[in-house]
């Protein structure tokens, strides 16, 4: 199991758009397999870099609001929040090498 | 340094991993980061898998495959292999974190990539519309019209399951008829949500933030007309995944790997492949199976041919990770 936070549509506000740190939140389901399969990754990244860079899990099951406001149509979608606003947007599980060249403006 | 190094971990990969661990060869696989277990765990009912009465859960079915691997002490790593040489008596591995590992032989079983449409914005709109994967993101068209290019097995399968979600599900295929097996076309056209569209190639691909719609195409009349959909998948087939023994490995006309008769033997010695790679033909789950079965037994012939010498470095060289 993950060591993310996981946040809700309901905790949203203050967990990622409120935050003054650089959130990455993992869109994810139960039965997504490519979900499960980088989730690890993201762990890894994040305890590597966790003065850099947060990463927080919305089960988009159970968080429907979000996953729509946000136009997802397909998970894994990570999307790098600063501020409130969406800077980033990674779709799709990636090897970790991959997904680091993708974060690299987060993660220097 | 070990004895074999399998890469992939699809049913051909699994396989041959019980296969060579049972034969006391404590294979490596390199399983990859994000897709060990390969194209089943992307599918979700498998109901020609034998020994499975009530069908099985791709993703579980390889599970399980793994865990029966691991029992008779295949060990698994999930990285991804981004380099290999193979052409002296020691075939070497680096991996994606750096880690290089040898062994005496190898079996490539990398299976195959999803083939692409090759069109306008296909990429651009991947993830945003534009999906390989109807089990992942299929619960985002809930109530949508969609659209499945493709005239297989797999493209039946992913109309039928997207019917769940999707109010309508038109299915694209170019030719006058479809290539499915007739189990999975009689369901799919006693769907009442899907309807066909025969003749027709997707050309275009329209939205800027998410699909709002594709151009299809007569090839008849070359006609063109919109469709209004929000969601495209793309279920053409497969290509085998070869570009890490490019130059290496022998293709066919294909573009599998090239192997001798019934074995599973390539152009290089102690290098043997197995599954989707290898065949350009018949590609099930079983078949793969099977066939990593006998990279494994060709594996165990040719490792017990070798000279003590070498075989002597297995023990005298400690495995790098």
């Amino acid at each position: 199991m993950s060591e993310a936070k996981a946040v809700t549509d309901d905790s949203f506000q203050a967990d990622v758009l409120d935050s003054n740190e650089t959130i990455m939140v993992d869109f994810w389901a139960e039965w997504c397999g490519p979900c499960r399969a980088v989730s690890p990754i993201l762990d890894a990244i994040a305890s590597e870099h966790a003065d850099k860079i947060k990463v927080v899990k919305l089960n988009v099951d159970d968080n429907p609001a979000m996953a729509m406001k946000y136009q997802i149509t397909s998970i894994p979608a990570m999307k790098v929040f600063r501020g409130g606003q969406v800077v980033k947007t990674v779709i799709g599980a990636k090897p970790k090498p991959a997904l680091e060249a993708d974060l690299a403006e987060f993660l220097a | 340094m070990r004895e074999v190094i399998i890469v992939g971990s699809g049913p051909a990969g699994y396989t041959a991993a019980i296969y060579a661990a049972r034969a006391n060869l404590k294979p490596l696989v390199i399983a990859s980061s994000v897709e060990a277990g390969g194209e089943l765990m992307k599918t979700t009912e498998v109901e020609n898998y034998p020994g499975f009465p009530e069908g099985i859960q791709g993703p579980e079915l390889m599970i399980k495959m793994q865990e029966q691997a691991e029992r008779f002490g295949a060990e698994i790593v999930l990285d991804d292999v981004v380099s290999l040489d193979l052409s002296g008596d020691v075939k070497s591995v680096t991996l994606g974190n750096g880690d290089v590992h040898e062994a005496l032989s190898l079996i490539f079983a990398t299976g195959s990539a999803y083939r692409k449409l090759g069109i306008a914005d296909e990429e651009r709109m991947s993830g945003h519309g534009v999906s390989w994967c109807a089990t992942c993101d299929g619960f985002f068209f809930r109530k949508k019209t969609i659209a499945v290019v493709g005239g297989g097995d797999s493209a039946m399968e992913e109309a039928t399951f997207l019917t769940k979600f999707a109010d309508k599900v038109y299915v694209i295929h170019r030719g006058d008829s479809l290539r499915a097996s007739k189990v999975m076309q009689e369901r799919a056209e006693a769907n009442e949500k899907i309807e066909f569209l025969f003749n027709k190639t997707v050309e275009h691909i329209y939205g800027d933030e998410l699909v709002t719609g594709i151009g299809i195409v007569d090839t008849k009349d070359g006609t063109e007309r919109t469709l209004d959909v929000s969601g495209l998948f793309i279920a053409i087939g497969a290509d085998p995944r070869t570009h890490l023994v490019h130059g290496q490995l022998d293709l066919t006309t294909f573009g599998t790997i090239a192997v001798d008769g019934r074995s599973s033997r390539t152009n290089l010695p102690g290098v043997f492949a197995a599954g989707d790679v290898i065949d350009p033909t018949y590609r099930q789950a079983v078949t793969a199976a099977g066939s990593g079965t006998v990279a494994a037994l060709d594996a165990e012939h040719y490792l017990a041919a070798l000279p003590k010498e070498l075989k002597e470095q297995v023990d005298a060289v400690p495995v790098s990770a």
